[in-house]
């Protein structure tokens, strides 16, 4: 019988028997020599929180493509001033140019002669401003009840859940043509109508996370230091809160612009600035004869929509404890 | 045993002063009028099992009872103030000012998506007027004070990046910050590995000496209490059954819960065998509560009497400040001349 392993790591090499010898060489070979760099027990302090989830969101393909559409979106929206400076509503050229035909319009001419292109880069803008305000209305007005009626609980809950239950029931594109059939339709009062008809949505979410969160031992804790109850709703609280908002947030943008572009479409829009819609909407009639002038606004819509779909799975995969992975 | 038998401490001028505190849920009291006080410096535990109010008593002093709970009777005198009363503001700037907590689960008591140092800072900007730079000094002395290893670096550390005793260490930073009058540890120990219990209480010991602050140390660990408390107290359905120094108690417990919870902790030396030699246990359960109106102990216990089932016995006072709310045991031969050391 060769000897245990212990002994065989005391024995010299050439004392052990023949058969012991490839087991005893092998535990050498694992035994920790004095050469090896010592392993810190203490591991290195690890990068930020924002640069880890960079790199994470750097590394999620949804995430790569959905955000480098809605970069080239926005770039374009942002350049529009620059790329066709003066009005996009202009009658520069002669009607129904198709696409492809006139190196001046690669995109082509509308019914009245207006450039598409020069239309679409200035939808874009008017696009991703509507989202944009009307989200983050959404979400101010969503997140502050939701927080408050989840964090206090008892009566206030119960008022604020029936305030936001009365907004929910109420049919959201009906609420939206009022709103905007009162108000002059203008960028601003197009992001009030649709925050108005999306912050129940948020209201819920955030009230379910809120009720959760507040009962958490960390909450107790930081009532413990005499913390005051905004304190804690808003430095507490609401980071742990932000992940389910934050991929709301995203599909929220989504559906603010397909909101705006369907109320451009009827004609409800702001008549003053090219959207999507509203070019779609002056299509529609000649869809026999040049089905581009609806095409290319509606492909512009599908895109970004997509993209900010794509952007909002990726956050949901990235953000979503429940379904994370290993970092 | 341990040497402070030898240098007695904690005789100092009340701090704080319960006096038949009774926490009301609709209905239900789990606290039926507790009254005890603690001196400045001193180390008071109480003792009961899960259920016997104590953690409620705590988060009344704190004015922290969860909802629905409301102090249905009894006063809470820190410093000579009522407390129970205080307006909001002024309850807050105790909390985390003058009184401070830590809580049994070091694990979710640090907020997960805050560094240990940003806690820290938080809640010393809370009570006081120090810049960033300066509280953020302060709460590297803080992290080194509770023997946080290598504090420049771990104080931007989230709190999942540190092990459990760890975490317990910077709760206790974060409950000292601001020099608290006292410390409430509420089960502080009990979420730990053993050999980590010993150094977070000898640390909670070593800064109760150096901030020169009171600890109300919550347990159901009575070795916990043998070697750190002053005096205990020892709760049972929301009633004070007993209060001694620990020596006392250990040497001559004079109630039969207390016996009885004596009776059933390990002894070194002893074997213990789940077939021939089982550790005792109290027959019954606390949620056998035996209606109000006698002593709540009494269908668990091995000396009731006619009388215990008609009235709440009362709690007699003997020498040193020493309590018990048992007139059976006390009339017993020769109890009473030995009943202290």
């Amino acid at each position: 019988m060769p000897p245990s392993n212990v002994r065989a790591l005391r024995l010299a090499p050439e004392r052990v028997p023949a058969e012991g010898r490839a087991a005893e060489i092998v535990s050498l070979a694992d035994w920790p020599s004095v050469e090896q760099p010592v392993v810190p027990l203490v591991p290195k302090s690890a990068p930020s929180r924002a640069r880890r989830l960079l790199s994470v969101i750097g590394h999620n393909p949804l995430a790569v493509s959905g955000g480098a559409i809605l970069l080239f979106v926005a770039l374009m929206g942002l350049t529009s001033p620059l790329l066709y400076p003066g009005d996009p509503l202009a009658i520069v050229a002669e009607p129904f140019i198709w696409p492809g035909t006139d190196a001046a319009h690669p995109l082509g001419t509308d019914s009245l002669g207006r450039d598409m292109l020069a239309g679409i880069v200035h939808g874009a803008a008017v696009s991703l401003q509507v989202g944009v305000f009307a989200t983050f209305l959404g979400l101010l007005i969503g997140v502050s009840v939701g927080a408050v009626a989840g964090y206090f609980g008892g009566w206030t809950d119960v008022v604020l859940s029936r305030v936001t239950e009365v907004f929910q029931t109420l049919p959201n594109f009906v609420m939206l043509v009022v709103v905007v059939a009162i108000a002059q339709p203008s960028i601003a009062t197009l992001s009030v109508a649709i925050a108005i008809v999306t912050w129940p949505g948020v209201a819920r979410l955030s009230r379910a996370e809120f009720r959760t969160l507040r009962e958490k031992d960390f909450v107790l804790a930081a009532r413990s230091l005499g913390f005051g109850h905004v304190r804690i709703i808003v430095s507490e609280i609401l980071p742990s809160a932000l992940p389910p908002i934050i991929v709301t947030a995203s599909v929220m943008v989504a559906s603010a612009i397909l909101m705006e572009s369907a109320l451009s479409f009827m004609g409800l829009g702001d008549p003053n600035v090219v959207s999507w819609g509203s070019m779609i909407g002056a299509g529609r009639e000649y869809l026999r004869t040049a089905w581009y002038m609806c095409a290319l606004p509606g492909f512009a819509i599908m895109l970004t929509v997509l993209a900010l779909n794509l952007l909002g799975d990726a956050l949901n995969e990235i953000l979503n404890p429940r379904r994370q992975v290993r970092r | 045993m341990s040497e402070h038998f030898i240098l007695p401490r904690g005789d100092g001028p009340s701090l704080l002063a319960v006096d038949d505190l009774r926490v009301a849920f609709g209905e239900k009291q789990p606290v039926k009028g507790i009254s005890f006080e603690i001196n400045e410096g001193e180390t008071l535990a109480i003792v009961g099992e899960s259920g016997s109010g104590k953690s409620l008593t705590a988060l009344s002093i704190m004015g922290l009872l969860p909802a629905g709970g409301t102090i249905a009777h009894g006063s809470i005198q820190f410093e000579g103030r009522e407390i129970t009363t205080l307006a909001p503001r002024e309850a807050r700037a105790l909390r985390g000012g003058s009184i401070g907590m830590i809580f049994q689960e070091p694990m979710t008591c640090l907020n997960p998506v805050m560094t240990i140092g940003a806690q820290i800072i938080e809640a010393l900007r809370q009570h006081q007027s120090l810049s960033r730079k300066a509280a953020r000094a302060r709460a590297l002395e803080l992290l080194d004070l509770v023997r946080i290893p290598d504090p420049h670096r771990r104080i931007d550390d989230f709190p999942y990046q540190l092990s459990g005793g760890m975490r317990q260490r910077v709760m206790i930073a974060v409950a000292v910050a601001c020099s608290p009058r006292l410390l409430i540890a509420d089960e502080p120990t009990t979420a730990l590995d053993v050999t980590i219990q010993a150094q977070v209480l000898d640390l909670i010991d070593r800064l109760r000496r150096e901030l020169s602050m009171a600890v109300l140390l919550i347990t159901h660990d009575l070795g916990v209490v043998s070697q750190w408390a002053d005096r205990v107290v020892v709760m049972y359905a929301g009633r004070k059954v007993e209060q001694a120094r620990p020596d006392a108690m250990f040497g001559n417990p004079l109630h039969p819960y207390t016996r009885g919870l004596l009776n059933a902790s390990p002894r070194l030396g002893d074997s213990y065998n789940y077939i021939d030699g089982p550790l005792y246990e109290i027959p019954g359960s606390i949620s056998s509560l035996a209606g109000d109106r006698g002593c709540a102990f009494a269908p668990r216990c091995a000396h009731v009497r006619a009388g215990c089932r008609d009235a709440v016995p009362a709690l007699a006072t003997l020498s040193h400040g020493r309590q018990v709310a048992c007139p059976v045991l006390l009339s017993e031969e020769n109890r009473v001349t030995a009943v202290d050391l």
